[in-house]
C-alpha cells in the first residue's frame, strides 16, 4: 500500500525516532554513525529509518567520498507542510465564521425538545 | 474575541487509517456550537467558503434525516450531499459527506462536541475516506483546486 506520495511521507513521519532523525538532519547532513549516536539501536536499525525516509523522498544520501552523509531534502517536507497549512487556514476561516454566529447567538437558546 | 491562541484549527493526519482530525474549541457551550450545526439557517452563515453562496437544498439533521447543499460561485455549482446517520444532541453528530462532483467518493464524518468548562467546547471533527490518495487529494487540495499542481510538484521534487 502507500503508493501514494503524500502518504508516504506521513506514514515516514509517523515514527517519533525518524521525526528526530528529521530534526536533525534539518540543522546540517550527519552521516548514519552520528545519526545513531544518540539511540540505543543498531547501525542497521538506523538504516532501515533511513531507508523509509528516503522512499519518501525525505532524505538523500550523497555519493561524496566515503563519508555519505544524509541530507535532509527540505523542499519536500516545507511543500507537504504547506499543503497542510493550507488545509488548516481554511478549516481555521471556517471556524472563524463559527465563532461569530456562535457569539450573535442569544443565551436563552433551549435544546429542541 | 479575546485570544487567538486558544482557538487556533488543530488539524492531524492519522498514520493508520486514511483520517483526517481536525481539533478547535469554542467560546460556547455544546447546546449553542450544536445548534449552529443542526440550523440549516445558521449552518448556511459559516460551512461555505467565503467566496461562495451557500444554498440549502434541505438539511434535515436528526438521525436517519439527509441534507444537500450547493456552494455557487461565478454560475458554478458544487454540490454536496449525505445522510445523517447518528445525531444526539448536544454532543455527537455522525454523518455521511460526497461531493456530487466525485460521486463515488463518500466519507464518513464524525462530529464530537464535549465541554471543557467556563462554557466553553472542544469540537473535534473525524473525517474518514476509503484510501490513503483520498484522504491525502483532500488535504493537499482542500476541496478546491491546487491538487493537481501540488501532486505534479511532489512528483518533481521527488523525480529530482
Amino acid at each position: 500500500m502507500a503508493a501514494d506520495p503524500l502518504t508516504r511521507v506521513f506514514a515516514a513521519l509517523a515514527d517519533p525516532t525518524r521525526r528526530d532523525i528529521v530534526t536533525r538532519l534539518a540543522v546540517a547532513d550527519a552521516t548514519v554513525n552520528e545519526l545513531a549516536e544518540p539511540y540505543d539501536v543498531s547501525l542497521q536499525a538506523v538504516s532501515k529509518h533511513l531507508k523509509v525516509l528516503g522512499d519518501a523522498g525525505l532524505v538523500s544520501r550523497s555519493r561524496e567520498a566515503q563519508r555519505r552523509p544524509v541530507h535532509l531534502e527540505a523542499e519536500v517536507f516545507e511543500l507537504m507542510t504547506a499543503w497542510i497549512e493550507r488545509y488548516r487556514r481554511q478549516a481555521e476561516e471556517r471556524y472563524r465564521r463559527l465563532d461569530d454566529v456562535l457569539r450573535d447567538l442569544p443565551d436563552d437558546v433551549a435544546p429542541e425538545p | 474575541m479575546t485570544t487567538t491562541g486558544t482557538h487556533q484549527t488543530q488539524i492531524s493526519a492519522d498514520p493508520d487509517v486514511p483520517l483526517i482530525r481536525i481539533v478547535r474549541e469554542f467560546d460556547a457551550p455544546p447546546e449553542k456550537v450544536f445548534q449552529a450545526h443542526t440550523d440549516p439557517a445558521l449552518v448556511a452563515q459559516w460551512l461555505g467558503p467565503r467566496r461562495h453562496t451557500m444554498v440549502i437544498d434541505h438539511y434535515d439533521c436528526r438521525t436517519g434525516g439527509s441534507y444537500r447543499y450547493l456552494h455557487v460561485s461565478d454560475g458554478n455549482e458544487f454540490g454536496f450531499h449525505g445522510s445523517f446517520h447518528e445525531v444526539r444532541p448536544p454532543s455527537l453528530i455522525v454523518q455521511t459527506f460526497t461531493f456530487e462532483g466525485y460521486p463515488d467518493g463518500v466519507s464518513l464524518e464524525r462530529l464530537v462536541l464535549e465541554p471543557i468548562g467556563a462554557g466553553r467546547t472542544r469540537l473535534t471533527a473525524t473525517s474518514l475516506v476509503d484510501s490513503f490518495a483520498a484522504r491525502d487529494a483532500i488535504l493537499a487540495s482542500g476541496m478546491e483546486g491546487g491538487l493537481r499542481e501540488g501532486h505534479e510538484r511532489l512528483d518533481e521534487l521527488l523525480a529530482g
